[in-house]
């Protein structure tokens, strides 16, 4: 009797036991997540650059005096400023001579170097024939040297930098001329071929776009809905077949909202391809049935004894929907608004379908114009076989996290706020 | 009604009573674009499917074990006959999935169980926000991390034990999936666990049993058809994931059950037959709308079936 007992304590024992190693393991796997992650992203957020005395030579430079701007980006096309860029690091190494070696030497520097120059020139022609000192972003190797990634130790042939690069970074690092500063890039550019210099700034706006249009869409449609299949409808076979239909449409995988985005938006209605105005639709149809269901939640939690009184006052139907309903719904309403659109907003496989996934450089100016999202160009990044790529898409990551972070954050501080107890 | 309430005139009344019924009509039609979306959906993927078809016969793409999309470019091109069996893609889809759930399906239940039944406050405070967490991250970092992190570790550890493993193994694609089906399993069980109620624990109790006994021979078996429901809703979002497999598993299709080889899905084979230069019309594209209709269909099946289970379970303890 007693080794009975005992025997059943201990199956006690194991079970809470088992139950406990269930939960570490799901927390554990979280923190490994979130910590190679962060641990790898943070370096995205520093760049290494130069510092180069560019000598702007006047038998380089056109003559830019009396010009407009745009005449003198038109009068610098031709311009060889990567010429400007090598002469400076000539200069610092001037004992350099096979053409090997002087290869090797202005690859340290990044090819986005010659845009910051015109740039300058644009801005301020009375460079032209003066000697600046300016910063130039460093090559990604360059940039993975200094932050650790590539180690000097390492075997010649497993780095990408030869022994002779790596002796003139350090040239140049006991100079003073290096140093690994703010990555303003990386929020400002678009996407690029280049690790150094791409961006998320494109993406960014490209999400922003694409958000706006889905919540253009679904907020009124959604509300809408809800209104209606919890005030108006009446209870027969029809209103069930819609209730069902919903909460099956709820649980369709996302990627066949994206081919019936695909079939509707781009092939029936020839909207342009990779717009946000057809990425934002596309959610638009497959967040609409979620928000439904939260509003109807929303709604119903108003007590009858408002909606009553109300027309025991002689309001219709209609006002005491504006009136009173609506209005003591919407912050529950409004809550489940800003979750869905944070799903929405980590959503890439639909998408995919409808083309959100190319490689585009420049920031999409509206609607129209072809974009790309956050968690796709984190997708463009994972798939490239550069190194430099890696803490690029896990600064990406980072950024995306910390936007479902402020959403969700809101959505529960706007709950906690506005949310009134019956 | 058309007295001092509403004003003594006629015209006011009657003005409104149609504004309302506009509005109301309004609102009805904003309710039917739902089902107009499901309309749409199933048209969309029937007619393409209806013209895929016509290039390949059904039983060739039901039961046909060769999955090699080329079509010819040309009439004289060679070496491009399309093969559109659909075999290995399920095949992979079932490995992957089968995995996510053994990985899945006794941490998320046994999680559920222990917050419920054992978890101090403490314990609950860490625990509900990290599954939270888990919940929300998007399933494009989840891919990453498979690609960055797991598949090479399970390359270096199965190559350091002997074994043949592929770089994109479906293993790799198995597990990640599986930690990000756990918290859904956790929320839906912990959903079936306390509609069970208090009655028959505090009975399991007042005849002596212990924790463990009762939640194994009175609870579990009680909320049964809840979790059931949980795991067949679990397997539904596991089939329809996208961007982990994309990114963790492959694109050769094989038809194997060794999960350290590399498969391929019916949701990657989706997003690589489309993402691409093609022409419109080719089997190679109306096949993306092929998978796409199996896909809808066996998820349609798996979630009415779990839909239905959850109500049963709960209509029994109303």
């Amino acid at each position: 009797m007693r080794a009975r007992l005992r025997k059943r304590h201990r199956s006690e024992r194991l079970f809470r036991r088992a139950g406990l190693l269930a939960i570490s393991a799901a927390v554990l796997v979280l923190a490994l997540l979130l910590g190679s992650i962060v641990t790898s992203g943070l370096s995205a957020f520093r760049q290494t650059q130069l510092l180069l005395d560019v000598d702007f030579d006047a038998t380089v430079v056109p003559p830019l005096d009396g010009l407009q701007a745009i005449e003198r980006e038109r009068a610098l096309v031709g311009t060889d400023l990567g010429a400007l860029v090598r002469n400076a690091l000539r200069r610092e190494f001037p004992g350099v001579h096979r053409r090997a070696a002087v290869r090797q030497l202005q690859s340290l520097v990044s090819s986005g170097a010659r845009s910051i120059l015109r740039t300058m020139l644009v801005d301020d022609p009375a460079l032209r024939g003066h000697t600046t000192p300016i910063w130039v972003p460093a090559d990604d190797d360059v940039d993975l040297l200094q932050k650790g990634s590539t180690k000097r130790a390492a075997a010649v042939d497993a780095r990408r930098l030869s022994d002779a690069q790596i002796g003139w970074i350090d040239a140049l690092a006991a100079r003073g001329r290096v140093r690994t500063t703010l990555n303003t890039t990386f929020f400002t550019s678009g996407d690029s071929r280049e690790p150094e210099l791409a961006g998320i700034w494109g993406a960014l706006v490209g999400s922003f776009l694409t958000l706006a249009v889905t919540l253009a869409i679904v907020f009124p449609l959604g509300v809408a809905a809800a209104v209606h299949l919890e005030e108006f409808a009446p209870k027969n076979r029809w209103t069930d077949l819609v209730e069902v239909n919903i909460n099956n449409l709820a649980a369709v995988p996302s990627i066949v909202f994206g081919l019936l985005g695909l079939a509707v938006f781009l092939n029936l209605l020839h909207l342009p391809r990779s717009a946000p105005i057809v990425g934002g639709a596309t959610l638009a149809l497959m967040t609409l049935p979620t928000l439904i269901i939260v509003a109807r939640a929303a709604i119903k939690a108003v007590p009858p004894s408002i909606r009553e009184a109300a027309r025991g006052l002689g309001a219709s139907p209609l006002q005491v929907l504006g009136h009173h309903v609506l209005p003591l719904a919407m912050p529950g309403i409004l809550t489940g608004t800003i979750i869905s659109m944070a799903r929405a907003l980590g959503e890439t496989a639909p998408l995919l379908m409808i083309g959100m996934v190319a490689f585009i450089v420049d920031i999409p100016g509206g609607v129209g114009d072809p974009a790309t999202v956050l968690p796709a160009q984190i997708y463009l990044w994972a798939d490239s076989p550069e190194r430099g790529f890696v803490e690029k898409t896990c600064g990406a990551i980072l950024v995306l996290v910390a936007f479902l972070i402020a959403m969700n954050g809101a959505a529960i501080g706007l709950r906690q706020k506005l949310e009134k107890r019956w | 009604m058309t007295a001092t309430a509403m004003g003594s005139r006629r015209a006011r009344p009657v003005a409104r009573l149609r504004l309302e019924r506009a509005i109301r009509w309004l609102l009805l039609a904003c309710a039917a674009t739902a089902v107009l979306v499901t309309i749409g959906i199933v048209l969309s993927l029937v007619f393409e499917t209806l013209r895929f078809f016509e290039q390949v016969a059904v039983p060739d793409f039901l039961f046909g074990l060769h999955w090699s999309p080329q079509t010819a470019l040309r009439p004289d091109q060679i070496g491009s006959s399309g093969a559109f069996g659909a075999v290995p893609l399920l095949a992979g889809t079932f490995l992957v999935t089968g995995i996510a759930m053994l990985v899945a399906a006794p941490i998320g239940l046994m999680s559920a169980i222990y917050m419920t039944f054992y978890a101090s406050r403490r314990v609950r405070q860490i625990a509900k926000p990290a599954l939270e967490i888990l919940a929300g991250v998007p399933t494009v970092v989840y891919g990453f991390f498979a690609a960055l992190l797991i598949a090479p570790a399970i390359r270096t550890w199965g190559l350091a034990m002997g074994l043949d493993v592929a770089s994109e193994s479906a293993l790799a694609a198995g597990l990640v999936m599986g930690i990000m089906i756990i918290p859904f399993i956790s929320s839906l069980t912990d959903d079936a666990i306390t509609a069970v109620p208090t009655a028959l624990r505090e009975g399991s109790f007042g005849l002596g049993a212990t924790r463990a006994e009762t939640i194994r021979l009175v609870i579990v078996p009680a909320a049964l058809p809840g979790i059931v429901g949980a795991f067949l809703l679990a397997i539904s979002r596991a089939i329809g994931e996208t961007m982990i497999v994309v990114m963790a598993a492959g694109l050769a299709a094989n038809l194997t059950a060794n999960p350290f080889s590399a498969v391929t899905t019916v949701t990657v084979q989706m997003v690589t037959l489309l993402t691409g230069d093609q022409e419109f019309d080719s089997a190679k594209t109306l096949a993306a709308f092929a998978l796409g209709l199996l896909l809808f269909c066996m998820t349609l099946v798996l979630n009415i079936a779990a839909l239905r289970m959850v109500q049963k379970h709960r209509e029994r303890y109303d």
